[in-house]
């Protein structure tokens, strides 16, 4: 590229078009045939514990016994919606503020340190694989829970603390580049007025950069939703909805890879994991609405 | 120019990603075959998927049976006995491994046309946390235990400590042997018991759970664990073997109709003496040959 400014011929530049834009086309032909694929296969599939396998829609999504094996056959799913919902937002309750507060301390009030030690540090959470998060939860954080609380250890309790800290460095990159990002002068003028550092960033900064910070929160639920392994390793599976944080339950993900090797394809069984599969693929794409929907309200 | 040479090199790797997934048949017909000491003149290659229980067995005797055989590949997958039955049925894999009878998984339309092939013997026994003082169980304490009769240890004579259960899932071929055999009937999930897939996870939660039962295939049971009698009879293998301790089940490798002569060749090689007498005590189970009754998926017992 170093002769670049050299004139050269129009033909070769006119192959380069072409190829490029035949190929990212290509490319991006593939994507978009992958996606819908996805989507139509999970979907027909999930469709049919209703359609061929004639389980009542409001049954499934009110029911709270999941017996498949059981004569008649119950699938209720409402366990393992509530499993999901209360261990990724709970999870998001301990990881949020501290992800927050750690990004506040890398940008506002230790810039020089923080961006260059503590970032690639909590960045380093994310590389972890969830199995060793799985291991070490089980490993460490259900004994723990066992002997202080009553219960067996496992549960919801266990869950949210293994996904906190899974999602921890979600939350902080982009609540980290979402403060970073804030204009100068807004805080300089607040500084300009006599406002301490810390009515700076109680009043200015976290204001303005809301929805940034939730956009962070929300892709951190959206991880901690579909997260199976971890999980499963440390939440118990039951499939009851639990009389206590710390008795033993099931979110979707688990309840999919508890299951699916054992079932046989297209059994009823089967079907009803893949139903659960589409309401994971559905809350994702809600998920990804808030996301967008969060980033238009953006005030930068 | 460097772009260039990126984008060509790009579209080469992706061709060579799609070619990948074609050849994946008929790859193993290489020209070492004359150099081997083959004893037949086979060739071909070999999918076997299903069971985790059964892939480590299955995986350690493909070793020694490529070596012998160097124009045949094995290869063995996991994925759960579901995946197997199903896969094997629909003809995608040449073979099945199972932990259970396929007419208990299929319908009887998938199930007819599978040929089963009994290759090892696995033996369960109810195991509990070490602390609790009970060394034997009858079948109706266990039905009690599990359907939630009996929460407490002190009804059955124990200390006085909560009954912890820790089961398998639904689907699980463990469970189904477990019940089947031990139970005699199916259970529900109760609230509050623990679930969990692997023997591993099990054993380490029956480990540390004060109060916890669950129950383990033969090969994984240590120090770390207590083993009970079922109605006084011990969990040995020669007690599975001479037909007096009835909680194990077959390790199955199901083929779709009679199998193609390379498939036979390793079923051949799975019940030889030499895997039987090997690998299959190696790796903790029961060698179908030492089994001195057999048994029907009705569950009925006869002398051999």
């Amino acid at each position: 590229m170093a002769r670049s400014t050299e004139r050269q011929q129009a033909k070769p530049h006119l192959v380069e078009e072409w190829v490029g834009r035949i190929y990212t086309f290509l490319c991006i032909l593939l994507l978009i045939v992958t996606i819908f694929s996805m989507v139509y296969f999970v979907a027909s599939k999930g469709l049919s514990t209703f359609f061929v396998n004639k389980v009542n829609i409001a049954d499934f999504f009110t029911g709270v016994k999941w017996s498949p094996d059981g004569v008649p056959p119950l699938f209720g799913a409402l366990p393992f919606i509530f499993g999901s919902f209360s261990t990724s937002i709970l999870a998001a309750l301990i990881a949020a503020p501290m992800g927050i507060c750690a990004s506040l301390f890398m940008v506002e009030i230790a810039p020089k340190f923080g961006r260059k030690y503590l970032q690639p540090v909590i960045e380093l959470l994310a590389g972890i694989p969830s199995v060793v998060y799985g291991f070490v939860g089980l490993s460490v954080i259900v004994p723990f829970f066992r002997n202080v609380f009553p219960g067996q250890g496992l549960g919801i309790a266990a869950g949210s603390v293994v996904l906190a800290v899974m999602i921890l460095p979600t939350i902080t990159t982009i609540t980290t580049d979402a403060l970073a990002a804030l204009p100068s002068g807004l805080k300089e003028g607040s500084y300009a007025l006599g406002s301490t550092r810390w009515q700076t960033i109680y009043r200015i900064v976290l204001p303005t950069t809301l929805p940034a910070l939730l956009t962070g929160v929300v892709l951190g639920i959206a991880r901690a939703f579909g997260e199976a392994l971890a999980v499963q390793m440390v939440i118990g599976n039951a499939p009851h909805i639990p009389h206590s944080l710390f008795e033993s339950t099931s979110t979707l993900t688990s309840a999919i890879t508890l299951s699916m090797g054992n079932t046989a394809m297209g059994s009823a069984q089967n079907n009803a994991l893949w139903t659960l599969a589409l309401i994971l693929l559905l809350m994702t794409f809600v998920f990804v609405f808030i996301v967008r929907w969060l980033e238009r309200r953006s005030k930068i | 120019m460097k772009k260039t040479m990126m984008l060509i090199l790009a579209a080469v790797l992706t061709l060579a990603l799609a070619a990948c997934g074609k050849n994946s048949g008929g790859s193993a017909e290489g020209g070492d075959q004359s150099s081997a000491n083959t004893n037949s003149e086979l060739t071909g290659s070999i999918l076997a998927t299903g069971s985790s229980a059964l892939q480590p067995l299955v995986e350690e005797a493909s070793k020694t049976f490529m070596d012998k055989n160097k124009g045949i590949t094995v290869q063995v997958q996991g994925g759960g006995s579901g995946t197997g039955l199903t896969q094997v049925a629909g003809g995608q894999a040449d073979i099945g491994n199972s932990d259970v009878f396929a007419s208990e998984k299929l319908d009887a339309a998938q199930a007819k046309d599978l040929v089963d092939h009994q290759v090892a013997v696995v033996g369960m026994a109810a195991v509990v946390n070490p602390k609790v003082n009970i060394d034997n169980l009858t079948k109706q304490q266990l039905v009690d235990i599990f359907t939630g009769k009996v929460t407490n240890w002190k009804e059955l004579g124990g200390p006085d400590q909560k009954i912890q259960i820790v089961n398998r899932p639904a689907s699980s071929g463990t469970r189904a042997t477990f019940e089947k055999y031990a139970l005699g009937m199916k259970t529900e999930d109760l609230q509050g018991s623990i679930q969990e897939d692997s023997s591993g996870t099990v054993k380490k939660l029956i480990a540390e759970t004060p109060g916890a039962i669950g129950y383990l295939a033969l090969s994984y049971i240590d120090d770390s664990v207590k083993a009970v009698k079922y109605e006084g009879v011990a969990p040995t293998e020669d007690n599975v073997a001479n037909g007096t301790y009835p909680i194990w089940a077959y390790e199955h490798m199901y083929t779709k109709g009679e199998p193609k002569p390379e498939v036979k060749a390793f079923l051949d090689y799975m019940t030889s003496d030499e895997v039987q007498n090997g690998a299959v005590k190696d790796l903790g189970y029961i060698p179908v040959s030492k089994m001195q009754v057999v048994r029907d998926v009705d569950g009925n017992i006869k002398k051999k």
